[in-house]
């Protein structure tokens, strides 16, 4: 593409941002190192696998960081389409077999276009926005194209169904357009009614789903049912202290009393063993890529450029803050991953995907701080 | 580039409120997570451990019953079993399904077991299959490896070599009913392979034989599998303990009866040992220990012949002439009449117009005891009774054991009934009559007496001793005082008994016994199960044999051997056997055969086993006949008369 061939090698790989690629790099290693302990001491069955695609996702990530941002806002609506086709098409083969599906086997990989999807959204978003006047962006002709891009992945996913990640794309989508200046009214008015009518969306709810919060508002409720991951995770990250129970000595997941513990559940896992300490090094190394990510979203050069560092960030941010706040029994067990971390390709491979576009934004302007590089569309 | 400027105003106002955003949510879930690790850590780490650690009970193993001469009664065989624990296992059907496919579940069993399950509080565990083999448990261990709750387990199975023989003395063992539990609030009880004594010397002596439960603190994982064994503490073996009994000698009476309903004690005269407690048929309590199936729990219940009922020291029967020694011996012991008194009997005793028979319609002629005994004369105890009155008949029978409930490790022991005039007005509010006194005098009327009795009652007359009865190997055996009744009125007795089975004209000859030296004493007595009525009487008694079996007349027998220095006394009762002489007598003498001549009494037993072998396929190809008969004459009935009449005309 364009911006590979701008530059000779050796001063481009010495002008990328090498400390941002080792926090992710290191992420993914403690990573590798925790599903290590959780399958009893033993690279296989998560450990390696865990290392050898944070490797190919690092090519992968380097790679993208070498595209320019230029690129990514031309080829936006494209990238958008291809995997919104890329939705139907899982829906299409679900139905066939008869299930919910969320992937498309490609051969050698799974692709879960609802992950993409997160990515793609952020662009096209940011390519509307950069299009967009300031002066439109309150009126009906500004708020329905960013509406109609939002809502169409959300159904298409809300289908399969996967509440999650419907979820999480209503938030990086709601997030982008509201740093795209949309009023805060179109937020702040949504938010309140939701909570106004709280109480009643409550009693609509089947017996079922109402025990269901119940027991998120309190795991004791049911400790061998509904309630049982969150009390088992609560135990494993209690019991880690402050300095943790040591590698390798974490009874919870050994003895399989957590579930998932490879997965959804790894950072309990790994707070067992690695204790207090443990765990906020490792939310302290989220905090510094996300704060690493509205830099180069502040000092990025252009609008476009802007709103997808703002809009990335956001998405890593739902992803760890989520998974984060469901081992702790702050939200309800919803089944998203902490990337880098939890055993499995397409959380990882979308939060790389996304640094390797901040890494690229980063490369643009840190070669020249705040001069613009899109130069259309400022009319 | 004003609008620009604003924008990126916009832009990075959002931006960091956004950012804030995330850093308080950050700051949340550090808060959170400290509060979790530092807050409620110890109390986590507790339940951290309690996932990890479990407590699990060792039970005892239990005390192991041996016989007088070291025989194993009941012990425990090492075995393999199944648990599973519900509470872990998810689907209980399918996990059956899965279990049933490596050893073989019943449909029922499957009910049974689910049931089970549903009333199990909490995580306990519960028992699938008990006794299922190595193979069975290798299988299980491998393949039902990743069944969550499921658990293979070692175990011991208690045993009973003896088998049907030693059911009712020795009695079985059986898992603990909810009630209980609920009684005794012992964990054990719960535990899944535990079993409590139900019945005959393993519930009476049940507190000896459990034992204290040890414990192991093992490491489990969520699935309830056990990885390692933390720290251990042993179980106490329960106590073991040496019976009285002499297995040889009861599994040889128990084959000896057969298929009778009967019961057999053997005392040891000198030291009161309970040498055999029989009563047949019974069950195998070797299955009754595990679940009973519930077609042979029917099946035992319906038979006529009472397998579930301990006859020998549960069943009570009228004692006939077994008691007349009874009536003599108070007679003699009141001062009222001397051995040498001399009763004329004309077959008939009457009172106030009233008349009772004796056996024999000619009658007896004139008689002194000795002869009275052998001969069972009804006249002459009729007229000692009458002379000891009644009061003084019930003293000696309590006196030598009848109506005493014996200090045995046996549960439910009887007391039956020794009637007088004062029981008499408490029980029926009636006064009591000449005929009551003289129906006691032969052992009949209200008098209800347990075959432990009978044979305690037979021991002290042979040993002029109050014999205690007793179980349990002691130290020393005991000196039991004396009866306090005169040597030579005793002597007397006994060499009644004696001629009844060795005399000319006993009633018992053929169970004298075949043993150079060796003489068995004893006297026969029958139990009338029905009213015989006046009228039947004038027709003449019907023949018991050719009665239904459940109308016959018990046989009673007991007797004591060597006939002139007493060691065994023995008693026994053939339900609806008809003759004492004939049903019971034998089985007694099979007994003292047994003591005194073990190869005699196997060779006699092996040709009986064969005659009644013959008799049962006789008796089949009898059954075959008739019904190949019966099928022939329904095919062609006008045939076989057609050819008989020439025959008849052609006659000269």
């Amino acid at each position: 593409m364009i911006g590979l061939l701008n530059a000779r090698w050796p001063q481009r790989l010495l002008d990328q941002n090498w400390p941002i690629v080792a926090l992710v790099v290191g992420i993914g290693l403690f990573g590798s190192l925790t599903l290590y302990s959780a399958a009893g001491g033993s690279l296989s069955p998560w450990a390696l696998n865990h290392a050898l695609r944070l490797g190919v996702f690092t090519c992968l990530m380097l790679l993208l960081s070498q595209v320019s941002p230029q690129a990514w806002l031309a080829w936006a609506f494209p990238i958008y389409g291809l995997i919104l086709v890329a939705l139907v098409a899982v829906e299409l083969v679900g139905g066939l077999g008869g299930g919910s599906q969320r992937w498309l086997e490609l051969g050698v990989i799974r692709l879960q276009p609802s992950e993409l999807m997160k990515l793609a959204l952020v662009l096209v978003l940011g390519r509307v926005y950069h299009y967009l006047p300031l002066s439109h962006v309150n009126r009906s002709s500004g708020l329905w194209l960013p509406g109609l891009l939002i809502l169409l992945p959300v159904g298409l996913v809300l289908l399969q169904p996967d509440l999650g990640t419907s979820l999480t794309l209503v938030g990086g989508g709601a997030a982008l357009v509201f740093l795209a200046g949309t009023s805060i009214w179109y937020f702040i008015i949504p938010a309140g009614l939701l909570v106004a009518s709280l109480p009643i969306l409550y009693n609509m709810l089947h017996a079922y789903q109402q025990r269901r919060v119940e027991i998120f508002l309190n795991p004791e409720l049911d400790p061998l049912g509904a309630g049982y991951h969150i009390t088992q995770s609560k135990i494993a990250i209690g019991s880690g202290g402050l300095t943790g129970r040591g590698f390798l000595e974490g009874s919870q997941s050994h003895l399989l009393y957590l579930p998932e513990p490879h997965t959804d559940f790894v950072f309990a896992t790994m707070a067992e063993e690695w204790g207090l300490v443990g765990g906020i090094l490792l939310i302290l190394a989220y905090g510094l890529l996300l704060a690493w990510g509205w830099r180069v979203a502040l000092r990025a050069g252009d609008l476009f450029q802007r709103l997808v560092a703002g809009g990335l960030t956001m998405t890593i941010f739902f992803y760890v803050a989520i998974n984060l706040m469901m081992v702790m029994g702050l939200a309800p067990v919803v089944g998203l991953p902490l990337p880098l971390m939890s055993y499995g390709g397409s959380a990882m491979l979308t939060v790389m995907l996304a640094v390797g576009i901040l890494l690229s934004i980063d490369r643009v302007n840190r070669a020249a701080p705040h001069r613009g590089v899109g130069t259309l569309g400022l009319g | 580039m004003n609008r620009s400027n604003l924008r990126q105003m916009i832009f990075s106002r959002r931006a960091v409120l956004l950012g804030g955003l995330q850093a308080a949510v950050g700051g949340l879930v550090v808060g959170r997570m400290a509060w979790i690790a530092l807050a409620e850590g110890d109390r986590l780490r507790d339940a951290a451990e309690d996932n990890r650690v479990a407590l699990r009970l060792i039970p005892p193993r239990r005390g192991i019953l041996a016989d007088a001469t070291g025989l194993p009664l009941a012990l425990n065989r090492p075995a393999y079993g199944v648990e599973l624990t519900p509470s872990l296992a998810g689907d209980m059907g399918e996990v059956l399904e899965r279990i049933g496919r490596i050893i073989p579940l019943a449909a029922d069993q499957k009910e049974e077991i689910l049931k089970e399950a549903q009333a199990l509080r909490g995580s306990a565990t519960l028992m699938v299959a008990d006794d299922i083999g190595w193979e069975a448990y290798a299988a299980l261990n491998v393949e039902l490896a990743d069944v969550p709750g499921v658990l293979p387990v070692k175990t011991y199975v208690r045993s009973y070599p003896g088998g049907e023989g030693f059911a009712h003395a020795l009695g079985y063992v059986g898992r603990p009913t909810r009630e209980q539990y609920l009684e005794s609030r012992n964990p054990l009880y719960m535990f899944p392979g535990f079993r409590l004594g139900k019945d005959g010397v393993e519930r009476a002596l049940d507190d000896r034989l459990q034992g204290q439960p040890g414990a192991r603190r093992v490491e489990v994982n969520a699935r309830g599998r056990i990885l390692r064994d933390l720290e251990t503490r042993p179980d106490v073996a329960g106590e073991s303990i040496q019976l009285t009994l002499d297995y040889g000698l009861q599994d040889f009476m128990a084959r000896r009866i057969g298929g009778d309903s009967a019961s057999v004690v053997v005392i040891d005269c000198t030291t009161g040992h309970v040498k055999c407690l029989l009563s047949m048929p019974a069950f195998d309590p070797n299955i009754f220990s595990n679940r009973i199936p519930s077609d042979l729990w029917k099946a035992l219940q319906a038979d006529d012949r009472k397998p579930l009922i301990a006859k020998a020291t549960q069943g009570l029967y009228v004692p006939g002439s077994t008691f007349k020694m009874v009536t003599a011996m108070a007679a003699l012991a009141e001062g009222v009449a001397t051995p040498g008194d001399r009763v004329t009997c004309g077959g008939r005793y009457t009172v106030g117009g009233n008349t009772w028979h004796c056996h024999s319609r000619r009658g007896h002629g004139t008689l002194a005891l000795q002869r009275a005994i052998a001969a069972s004369c009804n006249v002459y105890f009729y007229t000692m009774g009458r002379r000891a009155g009644p009061e003084a008949v019930a003293r000696m029978a309590r006196h030598l054991g009848v109506g005493e409930k014996f200090d045995l490790p046996i549960p439910s022991l009887k007391a039956g009934i020794v009637p007088d005039p004062a029981w008499k007005e408490k029980r029926f509010g009636q006064e009591w009559q000449v005929g009551d006194t003289l129906n006691t005098a032969i052992g009949q009327g209200y008098l209800f007496v347990s075959p432990i009795q009978l044979a305690v009652m037979t021991a002290r007359i042979a040993s002029g001793r109050i014999v205690q009865p007793s179980l349990l190997v002691k130290g020393e055996a005991p000196a039991f005082p004396p009866l306090g009744i005169a040597e030579d009125v005793l002597d007397v007795v006994r060499a009644g008994m004696s001629d009844v089975v060795n005399g000319p004209g006993g009633t018992a000859r053929r169970a004298s016994l075949s043993i150079p030296g060796v003489r068995m004493a004893g006297k026969t007595g029958t139990a009338q199960v029905r009213r015989i009525t006046a009228a039947e009487r004038r027709r003449g008694v019907r023949r018991n044999e050719s009665l239904p079996w459940r109308l016959r007349d018990h046989a009673l027998f007991v007797g004591f051997a060597p006939a002139d220095a007493p060691r065994y006394a023995v008693a026994v009762v053939v339900e609806h056997g008809a003759s004492g002489s004939r049903a019971a007598a034998p089985l007694a003498k099979a007994a003292m055969t047994y003591i005194y001549d073990r190869p005699q009494a196997e060779e006699a037993l092996r040709k009986e086993e064969a005659a009644r072998e013959r008799r049962r396929l006789a008796a089949e190809a009898a059954a075959r006949r008739a019904a190949e008969a019966a099928a022939l004459a329904a095919a062609a009935p006008a045939t076989a008369d057609a050819g008989a009449a020439p025959g008849a005309a052609g006659a000269p």
